[in-house]
């Protein structure tokens, strides 16, 4: 009898299954079973199969220290958008008191038409007997009343650079501008103290009675005042800085 | 042949029943399939040499499987797990590969 080789013998083992063969079959099975098995979990999860405890704790804490980290940044960003917000309710704030202000000192300076309460003084003369004593006391008055708006038959804005002149002719020049009687002087402010004010001893109404003139005073509850004065630009001045 | 067959069925079944790892197996199944097949190999190579017997493969393969997994556990206890398992790894990768050397030497003669 020949030696036997390994290739007989691999030949005569699939040619001839015996009892033995079933056995390694089924543990063959299992290794196959357990070895595709083994492929398809590494495949579906490949980061964390097999990993070992102490990687996987690493990994949490990076993960941790991750969202640590966003969460400050997210802190940090409610933070700048809550003074964003702060500051822009700050600068509406600042923003419309300048607007308030900006309108006060419009009508004050008579830049911007006005409308109001008041009373409207028509004053009338004889020509050439009226002038600016009287009508500058009237002014006066009026003022001191707390006229806040003044205005001159409906075409001069009485201002604080407002000035008043004799003109060589007949009536007055305002600011340059001939104004011939009779005067209606509008004005803003409480009617009853204004008309008072003009209704004294030694006051307004006698003083243009004293040269033959006639005053009539009404109350208003709205007196518009449309004419504008222009405010020049100051040269020498300049406001002081403030603290 | 049966065992080439019974191969093939456990692919099969692996690939048809898609089972989900038990998260206990999990570090220890790649070790298991390793020492497996280093036993598999071990076993074809006895049986060209002609000293095969099925009680001592039967016995070799669990107890290759056994052993493996009981090393990695006890790494993973020690706390030396990853490296255990590489040790494990390196052993049985020579050894499948001298025991294929030696398959090679029967069957091609070179």
């Amino acid at each position: 009898m020949p030696e036997v080789t390994g290739r007989d013998r691999l030949v005569a083992a699939l040619r001839k299954p015996s009892r033995g063969q079933a056995v390694v079959a089924v543990l063959l099975a299992v290794l196959g079973f357990a070895g595709v098995v083994q492929v398809r979990a590494n495949d579906r999860d490949q980061n964390f199969v097999g990993a070992r405890q102490s990687d996987l704790i690493a990994l949490i804490s990076t993960l941790a220290l991750a969202t640590d980290r966003a969460e400050a940044e997210i802190a940090e960003l409610e933070d700048t958008r809550e003074s964003l917000q702060d500051d822009a309710d700050s600068t509406q704030t600042a923003l419309a008191v300048a607007r308030e202000r900006v309108e006060t000192l419009g009508i004050l300076a008579g830049t911007v038409p006005a409308v109001g309460p008041g009373v409207r003084v028509t004053v009338e003369s004889r020509t050439g007997t009226l002038g600016t004593d009287q009508l500058l006391n009237g002014l006066e008055e009026l003022r001191n009343a707390g006229a806040e708006a003044i205005e001159i038959n409906d075409t001069v804005r009485v201002v604080a650079q407002t000035g008043l002149v004799d003109s060589p002719t007949e009536g007055l020049l305002i600011d340059g501008n001939p104004v011939q009687a009779p005067y209606v002087i509008e004005v803003i402010g409480d009617p009853y103290t204004l008309s008072t004010a003009l209704d004294f001893d030694g006051g307004f109404i006698e003083e243009v009675e004293a040269v033959d003139g006639v005053v009539r005073v009404e109350e208003l509850d709205t007196v518009e005042i449309a004419a504008t004065s222009r405010v020049p630009e100051p040269t020498f001045a300049e406001p002081v800085e403030q603290e | 042949m049966i065992s080439a067959l019974g191969l093939v069925v456990g692919v099969l079944l692996g690939l048809f029943l898609q089972p989900d790892v038990p998260f206990w197996l999990e570090p220890y199944l790649p070790i298991a399939v390793v020492a497996a097949l280093d036993a598999t190999f071990g076993a074809l190579r006895a049986f060209l040499d002609g000293i095969f017997d099925d009680k001592v493969f039967v016995v070799s393969f669990v107890s290759n499987v056994l052993i493996a997994a009981l090393i990695v556990y006890l790494g993973d206890q020690l706390g030396v797990g990853g490296q255990l398992s590489t040790g494990v790894i390196v052993v049985l990768g020579i050894r499948i590969f001298s025991n294929v050397a030696a398959i090679r030497r029967h069957l091609f003669h070179a």
